[in-house]
């Protein structure tokens, strides 16, 4: 694939572009950029995309065009749907294949040779919160609200975000997110140390472009050094969440959940 | 410290001008769900709006059941 064919691309779930040193990935897969298999693959896309840039850049932000929210986690109906179609061993070997994939892109983005900053706003579920705890940095719209619901699936995050969090914050405030499955805000989140700005509704992205700007004032090869020091990458943890992940789905409650999520007319599937 | 009733005032109002929807529309034993029209992920962004407002945390488990602005004001005076 030749990188300059790659830059600027628009896909169905998201589009990105590269101007003045800084990557933006926008996402928009409506109702809520869920993550199922159109957007991993995109998501794919552009992390091969990511480590062939044909310019320089120092930054990459991750926002969303959507005012539902920076991203809703992953596409349940989709699971669901597939998941009724095949024999339980071939679904639970597409569940595998599905986290493998969305934790290389994650892993990519974790890594990154630039700095990486989500800029979220509303929503910030699940793998959408998982998505956000992967960049360097999270701005966040005052509207913003994060949480990881999966305990009430009966299964626990599965894009990364456990070890993630725990890369991020105390034991403590861990337990408190996972155990009771609750949402918070975005100044909850900065109080917590998640957060690193909270703005005005809307704000999220023009303040991540002036963090952005900031950042490319200082030396390139510095920053990459000092960011692998900090940022180390939980890469066993990871894969013992797939792990537990896998075996937890297998579970007859996790199906009973999720066709209840699916099938559910209530207008309050988004609260516990 | 403020009342109930004056918690459930504000609130009141802070929905109608958030939903944008006339204050006399909207009374404490409505059905918030049924009267505004609104699902669970408006019911967030309002919960956001009224944390803020009165700076506490309401755990969104907290609001399970709770459909009437009276109820929701009887949780949030709680952690007043």
């Amino acid at each position: 694939m030749n990188a300059l064919e790659v830059i600027g691309q628009t896909g169905e779930a998201m589009s990105y572009r590269l101007n003045d040193g800084v990557v933006e990935l926008a996402l928009h897969r409506g109702p809520c950029n869920e993550i199922g298999s159109l957007s991993l693959d995109e998501f794919e896309a552009f992390a091969f995309a990511l480590g062939r840039l044909p310019q320089p850049a120092h930054a990459l932000i991750i926002s969303s065009d959507l005012k539902s929210g920076f991203c809703a986690g992953a596409d349940l109906r989709e699971l669901y749907r597939r998941s009724q179609t095949m024999d339980k061993a071939e679904a639970l070997k597409g569940v595998r294949r599905f986290l493998e994939r969305i934790h290389r892109v994650l892993n990519v983005i974790d890594a990154a040779p630039l700095t990486t900053i989500a800029a979220v706003n509303g929503v910030t579920f699940g793998g959408g919160f998982e998505l956000a705890l992967a960049c360097d940095l999270i701005v966040a719209d005052k509207m913003a609200r994060f949480c990881f619901p999966e305990l009430r699936l009966g299964l626990i995050p599965g894009f990364g975000g456990i070890p993630r969090l725990k890369r991020d914050c105390g034991n403590a405030i861990v337990r408190d997110l996972l155990l009771t499955g609750r949402s918070f805000n975005a100044t909850k989140a900065q109080q917590i140390g998640l957060v690193s700005q909270v703005v005005g509704e809307g704000e999220a992205l023009r303040v991540a472009r002036a963090t952005a700007a900031q950042i490319g004032k200082f030396d390139r090869q510095t920053t990459i050094a000092a960011k692998r020091f900090i940022k180390p990458i939980p890469h066993e943890e990871l894969r013992q969440e797939i792990d537990l992940f896998c075996e937890l789905f297998s579970r007859p409650e996790v199906e009973a959940g999720l066709k209840k999520f699916v099938e559910s007319t209530d207008a309050q599937p988004y609260l516990p | 410290m403020q009342t109930t009733d004056q918690t459930l005032d504000e609130i009141l109002a802070l929905a109608a001008v958030h939903f944008k929807v006339p204050r006399e529309k909207l009374s404490p034993d409505d059905d918030f769900f049924k009267t505004l029209g609104i699902d669970s992920l408006q019911t967030l962004d309002l919960l956001t709006k009224l944390e803020s407002h009165f700076r506490v945390e309401l755990p969104d488990y907290e609001l399970q059941g709770v459909t009437d602005f009276r109820t929701l004001a009887g949780k949030i005076q709680a952690r007043l």
